[in-house]
């Protein structure tokens, strides 16, 4: 192939020569520089803007870090009279996250299937379901919670709400990708015998995908566990509430009470989810 | 074996079905009956289409304003606390990785610092933005210090991974080679470990800028904070304009890293 490209080499090696070496039996060898140097120095630029546009001074953390070891050492006495006004809100939030992590793994089931370029062919519908997808998954639930806190009403409707789209975005992304490296074969004989894509999917496609299914619905129930904690502080229910009232009136022995209940229902859920998982494989 | 043979072959397991779709159908009977819908309001009717006002109407003015509360400083500010908190977080979680992984030191020092990762992670970090701003006041500067703290737990929960992967085949033939301490670490563990350590740095990138809007919330600086302000203030064009900033950020960040973290698995070709 007298006509083959010759690769041009990167900016860099033309910038920077490569070391030129000859071996003993006369051969030669091109050894690239480092880039090392390069990555480093621009590196440390980005970190020298960060820590102006940031106002890092470490002296403060220093001088005040006494202030910190009193809040944690509260923390970490929990009050334990507290508990009592813990559990409503505690149910609360475990409900909003089990009700939004079914909803949006239902919905996001279809979208996935959709979202998938080795089922759905038609390239416009795909980039659009994936945009609107992203765009789901970039803006925090925070946000939605804050946003939906005020059309609907301080609650755990707008928590719920907030977690369901949440939801959507995430395991509609992870499904997706598994969709896309499953086996296609029992898929096309299932078209060749006429069956409708809906029918081809469900019987062909399904059962290659249910794990990985059930795995990603456990770990988004996992992260929503984790997220819903929070919403209340946007008026969204459930924990968060009593979050900003008692950092609001800096009972930390209170909050370390939270955060004690908060600790062991995710250890709780992890654990069971590993059983549902060790069972499921 | 015919296709019937094979069909009725296979394990019945319906009532498995019917059991397993009731308790389902019990946990979300029980998680649906807190939550109760109480329709819009006026009051929330004249948000919702505010909302959608302000998104199709971002204000322009905001995105193209090159001062401190401008749209472009914003945006910059987020992504530089995400990154000293990355970067430092990174850092810090080098020693406190090696000192859980059960196959540097004993297995008694291992768990206590496990238990130390346990604990860093599951308070919320919007909890450690609350702690730490009591002592740095409200700022860029409380986002940087949070997430620094923040990230250790999950960084070194990928570390410890990657360090008790290490061939230890390697040091031992490098003993046999004569080499110093310092050589070992340099040509036997540094190759082995810093791939993996790169790439789960930029992967916290990615979560920490997310992350960063989230803290903004309780005062801690970047895009969040003018965000929130507009939707209490009901200011919904400039909502709009936060948050497409935002998506935009987060849209290319998500690209960029991706690529970066698929080129350092495969290698530079």
């Amino acid at each position: 192939m007298s006509t083959a490209k010759i690769k041009k080499p990167p900016l860099f090696d033309r910038l920077f020569k490569p070391e030129h070496i000859v071996l003993e039996n006369g051969h030669s060898v091109d050894r690239p520089r480092s880039r090392m140097p390069l990555i480093l120095g621009s590196l440390l630029v980005v970190i020298i803007i960060s820590l102006r546009m940031t106002g890092f001074d470490f002296s403060v953390i220093i001088n005040r870090a006494r202030e910190l070891t009193v809040i944690l050492g509260q923390i970490f006495q929990p009050n334990f009279s507290y508990f009592p006004n813990i559990v409503r809100p505690l149910i609360e939030t475990i409900k909003m996250s089990i009700l939004g992590t079914v909803i949006g793994c239902l919905i996001g089931l279809p979208l996935a299937i959709l979202a998938s370029s080795n089922i759905n062919h038609n390239k416009p519908s795909l980039l659009a379901i994936r945009f609107i997808l992203s765009i789901m998954r970039s803006v925090p639930t925070l946000i939605y919670a804050s946003v939906l806190a005020l059309v609907f009403g301080l609650g755990t409707f707008a928590g719920t709400l907030a977690i369901t789209i949440f939801t959507v975005g995430i395991v509609a992304k992870m499904l997706y990708e598994s969709i896309e490296t499953i086996d296609m074969k029992p898929y096309e004989a299932m078209i060749s015998f006429g069956a409708t894509t809906l029918q081809a999917f469900w019987t062909a496609c399904m059962p290659q995908i249910l794990p990985t299914y059930v795995d990603d619905c456990l770990y988004c129930f996992e992260l929503n566990v984790r997220a819903s904690s929070i919403l209340g502080y946007v008026g969204a229910g459930g924990l968060g509430v009593l979050i900003r009232e008692r950092t609001g009136l800096r009972a930390y022995n209170d909050l370390g009470m939270v955060l004690l209940i908060l600790f062991l229902v995710v250890l709780v859920i992890d654990f069971v989810n590993d059983y549902i998982r060790s069972k499921i494989s | 074996m015919t296709v019937l043979e094979q069909l009725q072959a296979e394990p019945k397991n319906l009532w498995k079905r019917i059991v397993l779709f009731i308790v389902l159908l019990a946990v979300v009977a029980w998680g649906s009956d807190s939550v109760s819908y109480q329709g819009i309001g006026e009051q929330g009717s004249i948000v919702a289409s505010g909302i959608l006002h302000g998104i199709f109407h971002p204000n322009a003015e905001l995105l193209f304003n090159l001062t401190d509360a401008g749209v472009p400083y914003l945006v910059l500010q987020t992504i530089a606390i995400a990154i000293l908190g990355t970067i430092f977080g990174a850092i810090l979680a080098i020693p406190v990785s090696f000192l859980a992984s059960t196959n540097i030191v004993p297995k008694w020092l291992a768990y206590i610092f496990r238990a130390l990762i346990l604990l860093i992670r599951t308070i919320p970090s919007m909890v450690w933005a609350l702690v730490w701003i009591r002592v740095t006041g409200p700022g860029a500067f409380c986002g940087v210090v949070t997430q620094s703290v923040c990230s250790i737990g999950m960084i070194s929960k990928m570390y410890i991974t990657a360090i008790e992967d290490l061939d230890t085949g390697i040091l031992e033939s490098l003993d046999a080679a004569g080499c110093n301490t310092f050589q070992k670490i340099r040509v036997g563990i540094m190759p082995q470990l810093s791939a993996s350590f790169v790439s789960t740095a930029i992967y916290r990138f990615d979560i920490n800028l997310k992350d960063a809007t989230t803290l903004g919330i309780v005062g801690a600086g970047g895009i969040g904070s003018p965000l929130v302000q507009s939707i209490t203030y009901s200011r919904w064009s400039n909502v709009g304009a936060f948050l497409w900033a935002l998506i935009l950020l987060v849209l290319i960040i998500e690209y960029v890293s991706t690529r970066i973290r698929s080129t350092l698995a495969r290698g530079r070709q």
